[in-house]
């Protein structure tokens, strides 16, 4: 396949970027996305240029990564698909291939297609944890949880902190991230301990962070690699009213 | 920072207040839709006009309206700023991008379909409102034979005013005389332009795609959107005030410019 690519190149954060344009002859439809990044980054490095910086790790959907806005989508046209995982398939021979880093306030290009995330880090740091208690480790069977619950949190807990929906968000928000984290916690017995704590301190950071607020689109459901869903993001609403309004912590 | 007052300063407490004030407005609109119904009613007037007297001198009603007038207020200075803010969170614009692919145009298009809707109701609110408040609107004179039902509508000369707003008498045993200000005359001037007719289309098809999107918003804000009536919330939204509401609303211009001319 003939691939024209238009990629985001950028210094630094100081540096206003612009798009360059490159012409791949020999791409090969089973290659996935990235593959092909690093035969564009080979192609540039033999011509003494700079390759292209990209974030990526594990290659196989599960470390949330590999963030790039393509062709007008985060993570490309293929439903429930980190960068890493789609193909070259996709596309058609003679195709151009639009790349962007994430676009948000909260979420600063770093360089080329890499952007700073830590914002989401510090998120979970006021609030994305447990308390465990020291000692012996107790059963795990003696610890009884609703199927159901056990399954929700499980859905939540699939969230790879990719950043996908803020990408995708016409307002940059972060509540289906941050409703993913709070949901898996508030349904297991092991969040109870700081439960109301946790998702008043979570919310304030996002507020802090200058994420968009969520203006109920749907667009970030349709767009996680990982399917998480906004009941999330109503539950959250309801663990926050509840927190505020309800005495106690 | 107490709780109340961070829940407050929130992304999501101020979310709330917006679907909040957002369902009070579709409960108005509900009422204001029943109650100018009687337009339809083919009796010169007469009900909605003694109607538009008890909407305006009610103690309960007219706390309620100033309740209304506030919450429009809010509704659409914090969703806009709401909007101004969200568009900064994004500072540097994608070159491409494929929405359509992933939420609906009306979600993504709140705050242009509420500006649509706040011209409306300025127009609509000094067209009318003002009008029957402060300006000057004659008097139509009912009567009706209570025996036969028979009714005559008699304009008042264009000078004559009464203390009370509404003037109820009988004559004899079978004859009732209603003198009231004549809104319904008004309104069925003001149609007969045909500017003002394609101002309130357009202005309901923006109520429309407002409410598609933002009555099952409400709920999904309040966190009260489960799965279990998940479906007749968007039932509700989608045939009741994104269809049967504007479709009302947008009848009244059209049978006054049509009909009544
Ligand atoms: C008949 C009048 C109106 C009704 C019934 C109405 C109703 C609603 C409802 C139910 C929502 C959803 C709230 C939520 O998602 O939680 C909403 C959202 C919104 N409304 Fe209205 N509205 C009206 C007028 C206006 C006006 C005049 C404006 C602005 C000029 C406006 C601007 C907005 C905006 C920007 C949102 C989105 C807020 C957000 O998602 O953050 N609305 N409206
Ligand atoms: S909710 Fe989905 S899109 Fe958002 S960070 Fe988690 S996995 Fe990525
Ligand atoms: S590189 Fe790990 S999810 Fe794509």
């Amino acid at each position: 396949m003939k691939i024209t690519l238009k990629v985001w190149r950028q210094k630094n954060g100081k540096d206003s970027g612009r798009f360059e344009t490159y012409q791949l002859n020999h791409v090969s439809e089973d290659m996935s996305f990235l593959e092909m990044f690093d035969v564009l980054n080979e192609q540039l490095i033999t011509e003494n240029k700079e390759p292209v910086a990209f974030d990526h790790d594990c290659r196989e959907g599960i470390c949330g990564m590999c963030s790039m806005y393509i062709n007008g989508r985060a993570h490309g046209p293929w439903e429930g698909t980190t960068t890493c995982q789609l193909h070259m398939r996709a596309f058609n021979d003679g195709d151009t291939i639009v790349v962007e880093p994430w676009r948000s306030a909260a979420f600063p290009v770093l360089k080329d297609l890499m952007v700073d995330r830590s914002a989401f880090d510090r998120i979970m740091a006021v609030g994305g944890f447990v308390s465990v208690n020291t000692g012996n480790a107790v059963d795990a069977n003696s610890t009884l949880i609703p199927k159901e619950d056990a399954d929700n949190a499980f859905s939540a807990a699939a969230c790879i902190g990719c950043g996908a929906c803020v990408a995708t968000c016409k307002n940059s928000s972060a509540m289906l991230f941050v409703s993913a984290k709070v949901s898996q916690l508030a349904l297991l017995p092991q969040g109870q301990v700081e439960r109301k704590d946790r998702v008043r301190k979570m919310v304030a950071q996002m507020d802090a962070e200058g994420f968009g607020s969520c203006t109920n689109t749907g667009a970030c459901e349709a767009e996680c690699p990982k399917g998480i869903s906004i009941a999330n993001i109503a539950r959250m609403n309801r663990e926050y009213l509840g927190a505020a309004i309800l005495p106690g912590n | 920072m107490s709780k109340i007052s961070q829940l407050f300063n929130s992304s999501i407490g101020q979310k709330v207040i917006m679907s909040l004030t957002g369902l009070f407005l579709c409960s108005f609109l509900v009422i204001h839709m029943i109650g100018n119904l009687q337009l339809f009613k083919g009796d010169s007037g007469m009900a909605f006009n003694t109607y538009a007297v008890f909407m305006t001198t009610n103690p309960l009603i007219k706390t309620t309206s100033y309740l209304l007038y506030a919450s429009i207020l809010y509704h659409a200075v914090k969703g806009l700023w709401l909007a101004a803010r969200n568009r900064k969170a994004r500072p540097v614009k994608y070159a491409m991008s494929q929405a359509n692919a992933n939420s609906h145009w009306t979600s993504r298009n709140m705050g242009v379909l509420g500006t649509m809707i706040l011209v409306f109701i300025v127009v609509h609110m000094s067209d009318f409102w003002a009008e029957y408040k402060f300006g000057h609107i004659p008097y139509t004179k009912y009567t009706t034979n209570i025996l036969t039902g028979e009714l005559t509508s008699e304009a008042m000369p264009t000078d004559y005013v009464q203390s009370k707003k509404l003037e109820e008498y009988m004559v004899g045993t079978d004859t009732k005389v209603v003198i009231v200000k004549d809104l319904y005359k008004e309104v069925s001037e003001e149609f007969q332009n045909i500017g003002l007719v394609l101002l309130y289309l357009v202005a309901m098809f923006a109520v429309s795609f407002h409410l598609y999107h933002g009555f099952q918003s409400a709920f999904q804000s309040l966190g009260i959107a489960y799965d279990n009536y998940k479906g007749i919330i968007k039932a509700i939204g989608i045939w009741g005030f994104a269809i049967l509401i504007p479709a009302g609303f947008a009848a009244m211009p059209l049978y006054f410019y049509f009909f009544k001319s």
